[in-house]
């Protein structure tokens, strides 16, 4: 069985992020881009499902610019059999990326898919899910664990009250949570060896989907301020900022 | 301008994210209906009828909705779709499973965690962590969208609306329920507690998170939360978790004992009213968030605190 992992490439989770003053959008300039750290944790469970014998070839996909190569070069270190761009210099919004998503589906003969819970930069969590419904299959997202059973798998799900435990049948879509797994360390020579590797490319707008937004994003703003706290200095000064000043308590 | 809101339930009693998702709804038109689904849910959906402001109950109780799997709701919901031009429901587990594969099956992209109605096309949502707000208007005929449910205040439940029952035609299930584990306690939930108190990584252990953390909630009657550190560790369960990736709250009082105060942490609990942080480090980032900082051994200030509360309480 194909695994599918689709890698967004994103500011890294530490880059601070500036909203634009005109606001027109955030300021990417000079930020240090990485894949969305949801994604590395869906790749190595890919990696470790293959390294378990129930799948044959993972194959991590980016959609995006040329700039994409990058995310993909170190999921072919961290494992993948096979890197695929399809390029876009569009901004695409999930449900274009889910109808791309489906069509390499199609194309690949993918029996599982295995996304990031959410992109860190736009923090949709649309993309798994979307991409399940287009194509007729199960989904487990928020994965905290995942097991192979032959045609089916048990998956644990961090969900609002505790853990959920479902069994989907495959094919199906998997979304990672944080605590999936912890992504190995790349070395070196991993990393090296990579770089040899061929990245197959596609163009986006040959794949026969729409692509157009459906949302106008019409402004970009700050969130609002809080304004600057005070410095207590003892437990009994805190209980009667808390009690008289805020009334909180 | 007719809109369906997916109720938000645990089986037996309807949660606050309902009431809240509401107020959401009928800042974009007053033609609600809300759609309570799963297995003997008579009593969800009497709770539903009685919230302000709802035009009908739609009431779909049925084997193949107990758990409320995403395949089954999405299926029920696109079943209903026809007659509204909106379809929201909270940004709950729930809701966020299952209400992609609703928009992707209407083709419309939906709108992720609404904090704010502009008009019945434009929304307010934050990306990046709450780093930035964006204001988008949707192009679509129909609008899919979830609702943070921490940016609005419920409607009361003063209303009496009629209670419809809807028939749900399942399709062949391709994903089962095999059990659960919730965290049972006599709390109050995370994301309706007025007042929160969290713990992180410098509590070290199961321990320490019950002896320091839970005891000062339990005085407060508040609910507690965790950054991640503590919930990768084990010492608190996964869905104490605040954050981008966890819960949002916004209590009256938030209580931030040994947490630094990463960006995603803060994301989750930034529009708290009153935020308190404890932490033995000055330059925590956490203290530019907080209104009260105390610099100091969490160890020793929390059991203080502690006693401190206990005894003004009493
Ligand atoms: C994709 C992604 C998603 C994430 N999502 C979330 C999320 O939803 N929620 C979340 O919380 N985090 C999230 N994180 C993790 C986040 O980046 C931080 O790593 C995490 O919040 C740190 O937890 P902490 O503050 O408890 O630990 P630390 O950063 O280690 O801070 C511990 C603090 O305790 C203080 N301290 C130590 N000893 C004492 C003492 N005796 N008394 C008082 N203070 C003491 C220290 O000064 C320090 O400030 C996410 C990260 C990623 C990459
Ligand atoms: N441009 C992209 N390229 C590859 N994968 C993507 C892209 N956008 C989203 N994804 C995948 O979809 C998941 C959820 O993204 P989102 O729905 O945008 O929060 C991500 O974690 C990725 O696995």
């Amino acid at each position: 069985m194909k695994a599918l992992v689709p890698i967004k490439r994103v500011a890294d989770f530490n880059a601070r992020i500036r909203v634009r003053p005109d606001g027109t959008g955030v300021d990417l300039a000079n930020i240090k881009m990485s894949a969305n750290p949801f994604d590395e944790i869906a790749l190595e469970q890919a990696v470790r499902l293959r390294e378990a014998g129930g799948v044959s070839e993972v194959i991590a996909v980016s959609i995006g610019s040329a700039q994409c190569r990058d995310v993909l070069r170190s999921a072919l270190a961290l494992g993948a059999d096979r890197a695929i761009l399809i390029r876009s210099d569009l901004t695409l919004e999930a449900l274009a990326i889910a109808k791309l998503l489906a069509t390499l589906v199609r194309a690949e003969g993918i029996g599982l898919a295995i996304l990031g819970k959410q992109a860190i930069d736009d923090d949709a969590g649309q993309t798994g899910q979307m991409l399940a419904a287009l194509l007729g299959w199960p989904q487990a997202t928020f994965a905290s664990s995942v097991e192979l059973q032959g045609a089916s798998a048990k998956v644990t799900r961090e969900v609002d009250g505790g853990l959920q435990t479902i069994e989907v049948n495959l094919p199906a879509v998997i979304t990672a949570d944080l605590r999936l797994n912890t992504p190995r360390f790349v070395g070196l020579p991993a990393i090296m060896k990579a770089k040899q590797k061929p990245i197959e490319e596609r163009d986006a707008e040959s794949c026969g989907v729409s692509l157009g937004a459906r949302l106008c994003v019409l402004r970009t703003e700050e969130p609002p301020t809080r304004k600057a706290g005070v410095m207590v200095k003892t437990v009994a000064d805190l209980v009667d900022k808390l009690r008289l000043e805020a009334g909180v308590l | 301008m007719a809109i369906l809101l997916l109720a938000e339930h645990d089986g037996s009693v309807l949660l606050d994210q309902t009431a809240r998702a509401l107020a959401a709804a009928l800042e974009i038109g007053s033609d609600v209906d809300i759609l309570v689904a799963g297995k003997d849910i008579g009593a969800v959906a009497e709770t539903a009828a009685g919230l302000a402001g709802v035009r009908t109950v739609l009431k779909a109780d049925a084997d193949d909705l107990d758990h409320q799997l995403p395949e089954a709701i999405a299926a029920l919901v696109l079943q209903l779709a026809e007659g509204y031009d909106t379809i929201a429901a909270p940004a709950t587990s729930l809701g966020k499973s299952a209400m992609p594969r609703v928009a992707a099956l209407l083709d419309v992209m939906q709108i992720s965690d609404v904090i704010a109605v502009l008009a019945p096309d434009t929304f307010k949502r934050p990306i990046y962590a709450g780093n930035a707000i964006q204001i988008v208007q949707s192009s679509d005929a129909r609008r899919v969208l979830t609702v943070r449910t921490s940016a609005f205040a419920p409607v009361a439940a003063t209303g009496a609306a009629a209670i419809e029952t809807v028939a749900f035609a399942p399709a062949e299930a391709r994903s089962r329920f095999i059990e659960e584990q919730r965290g049972k306690s006599a709390r109050p939930e995370l994301g309706a507690a007025r007042i929160v108190v969290s713990g992180g990584r410098a509590l070290g252990s199961a321990e320490n998170f019950q002896t320091r953390v839970v005891a000062l909630a339990d005085v407060l009657g508040a609910a507690v939360g965790a950054s991640r550190a503590p919930v990768d560790e084990g010492y608190a369960p996964n869905d104490w978790q605040v954050g981008q990736t966890g819960k949002i709250v916004a209590p009256e009082l938030y209580i931030a004992v040994g947490i630094s105060g990463a960006i995603q942490h803060v994301a989750g609990m930034k529009d708290a009213k009153t935020i308190v942080a404890i932490n033995s480090d000055a330059n925590a980032p956490i203290f530019q968030y907080a209104d009260y900082g105390l610099v100091g051994d969490l160890f020793e200030l929390v059991p203080q605190l502690t006693a401190a509360l206990a005894q003004t309480r009493s």
